[in-house]
């Protein structure tokens, strides 16, 4: 007597016949709207101030920043596009690829590199130049949140920390000797993001900052104190002067004042036109660095607070996206991406606010500026891809 | 719903880091505001008093335009600094009501409308903003007095020193200088103008237009840190950029001889003009017109009496260059084109006899010598000497189915442009057959191409219109042999330190192929007509040392008394420089022309005429 039951299985009902539609083939249907809008609205907000805010910058042509960042700006947009639609899971393959070419990019710098006040950053290309560090800090989160997981079962924890330390600072060494001081702080902080949300135990964490705060003593400190500077002097007086603006007041501590009298200057409304501080060329590099004083005088707090919401949204939602990746590899790269903008925002705006030392990261989709703006819309892109794949392996999911 | 937490083990710390970064996050937001509404809002005046106070400004260093000289180095124009109202629109009050009384009452002091000053400060604020606006240049010291006085009612309003044209010798010249202007919205368009900015001073006549790129310098550029009072800051100098001024410029122009002639008209206080060339390199040594105008009137805000002085006046139309610009009948000093083309075309000899009854009877229509004269029997030189007029009419007469005289006329530069370096120049009007018949055709004449028409044409009368120069050009082309010159005033452009950057040499224009027989006879004629009696000039001209072939002119104007015309070219036979005046409604040739010219040539010459007292012929 045969026992066993056999069970018959209804057939699967067909689904509802699918219509794919446009928005879907595109990915557009599970993109992360919110954060399209910030993004978009960013690098609205930046050719728009950038267009009132150089007419006279370039003699003879008065679009000469506008018409540039709006064509990086429509570049970012199409790669972010394109990126949605690609699965990033891909990326976690070609980590050692991309670390790679990640390596010897910001490497050839030194060897090709088109050289800037004393530092060679990027490629001259025929339309703009290129600077590979900038695209960089995508590259490292995707390549190091790869190595995370890939090695997540191998050695001590005390070794897999230690590797992930030496993946990430072999870059960002790199970019340092540039030298570029303000990019290889971003890469440091993606390292770090990454190996948080690696489950790198918050102990560990403990020890690298007490080495870090050993670290900057030495620098700033002891190794001046013995003779052998680490720092360039400007780098060393931009990241102290911050502490005591008056006794620099021509210096590098200059551009800091400059730049708060700009902001306070704008007030609540701003003085549009009126706004003397940024046009008169009292504040440097009004259309990168420092475009957040730009705002702050022309258009008040109204505006620069318009733009901080903005980032505060974008990383809201790039916060979400961590929760609700798929997969482990897609909650690292999210978090490594989220976290590093996060960092950019706040240094920047914080040496416009003159809180922070001056360091050269620029405002991420504000600042003007070909290899910034791709790359993080690039990046914003992965966050895109992320938050799709999520959508599409597990719909209807909770969600907050 | 939690099914997340369950399939991943890590979940719970997972939630816990970001739970962790969100609250970093919202920290480090939370500094970034609160700073930015300190900063903005509870500190915002003083750093608004702060950045009031400290601004760079960019001020545009005016380059003085280059000097004009005359053939000898004299200056005729060059630059003095004057006074010039200027606001500073960023100390401007910032309430709209006060902002536009204090506009209102700057534009009354100047007599500008509040709409006119409010479009100078945005049309300034286009070109550079920030830096202060010139509301009106030139003012005078009482006013800038005033507002000195009253500084508090005009906040932001200096006086600003800058280059004004200056003219040492008044009116002298003034057809040939010209003046300068502030560039108009046409000009910056063009391609000359490019890198200027509204407010630039460019030449809008005379050589001031013509050779304005030389003259006119580049501006420098100085940044200074101001405070909020406009002041410098001690060590505010940020950038300089000096201005290079304008080259010089020294023209043909012969000081003496434009004197002379300028005073020659003068003492006729009849419109004419009057003009003296080489005749081998058409160097112009002195053109002038009368009445003439004070191009220093051009450097200053301009009265309603002076504007309508100089625009308005449609009889004496002070800026109108009569020399070149006129558009008269030449009378007989059109004789010797006539005799040139009856010669070289065979109509004539010079030993060829026409008889002078006194008039020439063509279809009915009767021409006749002026004053009923008659002179019999009469070859080519004593019909020049005294200006037969029914020999001249019988060469007409002659010539009237062919195109000789008129293809004579044209060669010798009647009718067509000289060339000149000066911007305004009439072309003139020379009566063909193609050119009666096309109106006629048209409709817009009664009648075709006639005889008369040609005879008339002879005698320099008729539908003719020539101008001074276009004369001399024609005279100085017998003078030289058959050199069509072309005339200029331009010499040469020299640096401050009196080097020679550029020497304007222009080529002739055309050769005309004149016979050494001809040519002399016809001079012949006017050396007689000049200084032997009875020639026409002969009581003008007989007590004059240097030996002059010369022409009378009376030309019949509708609508007017007599033209008075005198062409001379000096010395007999071997001439250099040719001399013409006219002077509208002058008479007979004799009358004043002649004496103008005297005068020019006496100054040329540095000799006086004996007085004559034989009276010459008519005409």
């Amino acid at each position: 007597m045969n026992t066993y039951a056999t069970r018959t299985r209804s057939p699967r009902p067909e689904p509802f016949a699918v219509h794919v539609g446009i928005a879907e083939r595109l990915g557009l249907a599970h993109m992360d709207w919110p954060l399209t809008i910030a993004a978009v609205a960013l690098v609205a907000f930046s050719v728009f101030t950038l267009g009132q805010a150089t007419q006279h910058d370039v003699p003879g042509s008065p679009h000469y920043y506008l018409e540039r960042q709006g064509i990086y700006a429509a570049l970012g947009v199409i790669g972010m596009l394109l990126l949605t639609r690609i699965d990033y899971s891909r990326f976690r393959e070609l980590r050692v690829g991309i670390y790679t070419f990640l390596c010897a990019s910001v490497a050839l710098v030194f060897v090709f590199g088109f050289a800037a006040r004393g530092s060679r950053r990027s490629f001259e290309l025929p339309f703009f130049s290129f600077q590979p560090s900038e695209l960089g800090k995508l590259l490292l989160v995707l390549a190091l949140a790869g190595f995370v997981i890939d090695g997540a079962r191998r050695g001590s924890r005390i070794q897999r920390t230690v590797r992930y330390l030496c993946l990430g600072l072999a870059p960002a060494a790199l970019v340092f000797l540039q030298p570029d001081l303000g990019t290889s702080m971003v890469f440091v902080v993606a390292t770090l993001a990454v190996m948080y949300f690696g489950s790198v135990p918050w102990t560990h964490f403990a020890v690298i900052g007490g080495a870090l705060v050993a670290l900057i003593a030495l620098v700033l400190v002891a190794a001046p104190a013995v003779g052998t500077p680490v720092l360039k002097g400007y780098q060393e007086e931009r990241l102290t002067s911050f502490l005591s603006p008056h006794e620099h007041e021509r210096g590098a501590g200059y551009q800091q004042a400059q730049s708060k009298v700009a902001l306070g200057a704008g007030q609540m409304t701003g003085r549009g036109d009126k706004a003397t501080q940024t046009r008169l060329d009292f504040v440097p590099e009004r259309h990168t660095d420092f475009i957040f004083a730009v705002i702050g005088e022309r258009y008040g707090f109204m505006g620069a607070a318009f733009v901080l919401s903005l980032y505060a949204l974008l990383f809201w939602r790039a916060l979400r996206i961590v929760t609700l990746s798929k997969n482990s590899y897609g909650t690292l790269v999210a978090g490594g991406i989220a976290v590093s903008l996060l960092f950019q925002v706040f240094v920047n705006v914080g040496m416009n606010l003159g809180i922070m030392p001056i360091t050269g990261i620029p405002l991420p989709l504000m600042s003007y500026g070909g290899s910034s703006v791709l790359a993080t819309f690039l990046a914003v892109g992965v966050l895109q891809s992320i938050n799709v794949q999520a959508h599409l392996s597990q719909r209807g999911r909770f969600a907050w | 719903m939690f099914a997340r937490k369950d399939q991943m083990p890590e979940g719970s710390r997972l939630s816990l880091r970001i739970a962790v970064l969100g609250g970093v996050a919202v920290a480090l937001f939370g500094i970034l505001s609160f700073r930015l509404w300190n900063l903005q809002i509870l500190s915002g005046d003083k750093y608004l008093a702060e950045a009031k106070n400290n601004r760079t400004r960019s001020f545009k260093v005016i380059a003085p335009r280059g000097d004009i000289l005359d053939r000898d180095g004299n200056v005729l124009v060059d630059n003095r600094t004057s006074l010039a109202l200027q606001l500073n629109t960023l100390k401007l009050p910032d309430d709209p009501v006060e902002e536009r009384a204090e506009l209102k009452r700057l534009g009354s002091l100047v007599h500008f409308s509040l709409r006119r000053v409010r479009r100078t400060i945005r049309e300034e604020e286009e070109v550079a903003a920030g830096a202060p606006v010139t509301i009106r240049r030139d003012v005078g010291y009482d006013l800038i007095a005033y507002i000195e006085e009253n500084q508090r009612k005009f906040p932001g309003v200096a006086v600003q020193r800058v280059f004004v044209r200056h003219y040492p010798d008044g009116t002298l010249g003034a057809h040939v200088l010209g003046t300068v202007g502030e560039v108009s919205e046409e000009e910056l368009k063009e391609r000359p103008y490019k890198h200027l900015e509204s407010g630039d001073e460019v030449g809008k006549a005379g050589v001031e237009y013509t050779y304005d790129r030389y003259l006119r310098g580049q501006p420098g550029l100085t940044k200074i840190q101001v405070n909020a009072l406009g002041q410098p800051t001690p060590g505010g100098q940020l950038v300089s950029d000096p201005p290079t001024p304008g080259e010089n410029l020294k023209l043909t122009i012969d000081p003496e001889v434009q004197a002379a002639g300028e005073a020659a008209l003068a003492s006729r206080g009849l419109p004419g003009a009057f003009i003296s060339m080489n005749v081998d390199n058409g160097q112009i040594l002195g053109l002038g017109s009368f009445p003439t105008f004070d191009p220093t009137v051009f450097t200053k805000p301009m009265t309603q009496k002076q504007v309508n002085d100089l625009y308005r006046d449609p009889v004496l139309a002070p800026l109108f260059d009569r020399a070149t610009e006129g558009a008269y009948p030449t009378g007989s000093s059109f004789k010797i084109i006539t005799a040139l083309a009856a010669l070289e075309n065979g109509v004539i000899t010079p030993g060829t006899t026409i008889v002078d009854n006194g008039e020439l009877i063509v279809g009915g229509q009767s021409f006749h010598n002026a004053g009923e004269a008659s002179y019999g029997a009469l070859t080519l030189v004593p019909a020049l000497q005294v200006s037969s007029d029914v020999f001249f009419y019988t060469l007409g007469l002659d010539m009237w189915d062919s195109n000789d005289l008129q293809e004579w006329a044209h060669k010798l530069g009647i009718g067509r442009p000289s060339g000149l370096d000066l911007p305004e120049e009439f072309e003139g009007l020379l009566p063909s057959r193609q050119w009666r018949d096309q109106l006629f055709k048209e409709g817009l004449t009664e009648r075709p191409w006639s005889a008369g028409d040609n005879i008339q044409l002879a005698t320099g009368q008729g539908d003719l219109q020539t101008n001074p120069l276009q004369m001399a050009l024609a005279y100085a082309a017998l003078g030289n042999g058959g050199r069509v010159v072309t005339p200029h005033v331009g010499m040469e452009v020299v640096d401050a330190a009196g080097r020679v950057l550029k020497e304007f040499a222009p080529k002739a224009r055309r050769k005309v192929h004149i016979d050494p027989g001809s040519r002399a006879a016809i001079l012949e004629g006017l050396h007689e007509a000049a200084q032997v009696a009875p020639g026409t000039a002969a009581g003008v001209f007989g007590g004059f040392k240097v030996p002059i072939a010369g022409k009378t002119g009376t030309a019949e104007r509708p609508g007017h008394a007599d033209q008075s015309w005198f062409a001379a070219l000096s010395p007999y036979p071997d001439p250099r420089i040719v001399t013409i005046a006219t002077i509208e409604e002058g008479g007979f040739g004799a009358e004043s022309a002649a004496p103008a010219v005297l005068q020019i040539l006496e100054a040329y010459y540095n000799t006086q005429a004996t007085e004559v007292s034989s009276a010459g012929g008519t005409e």
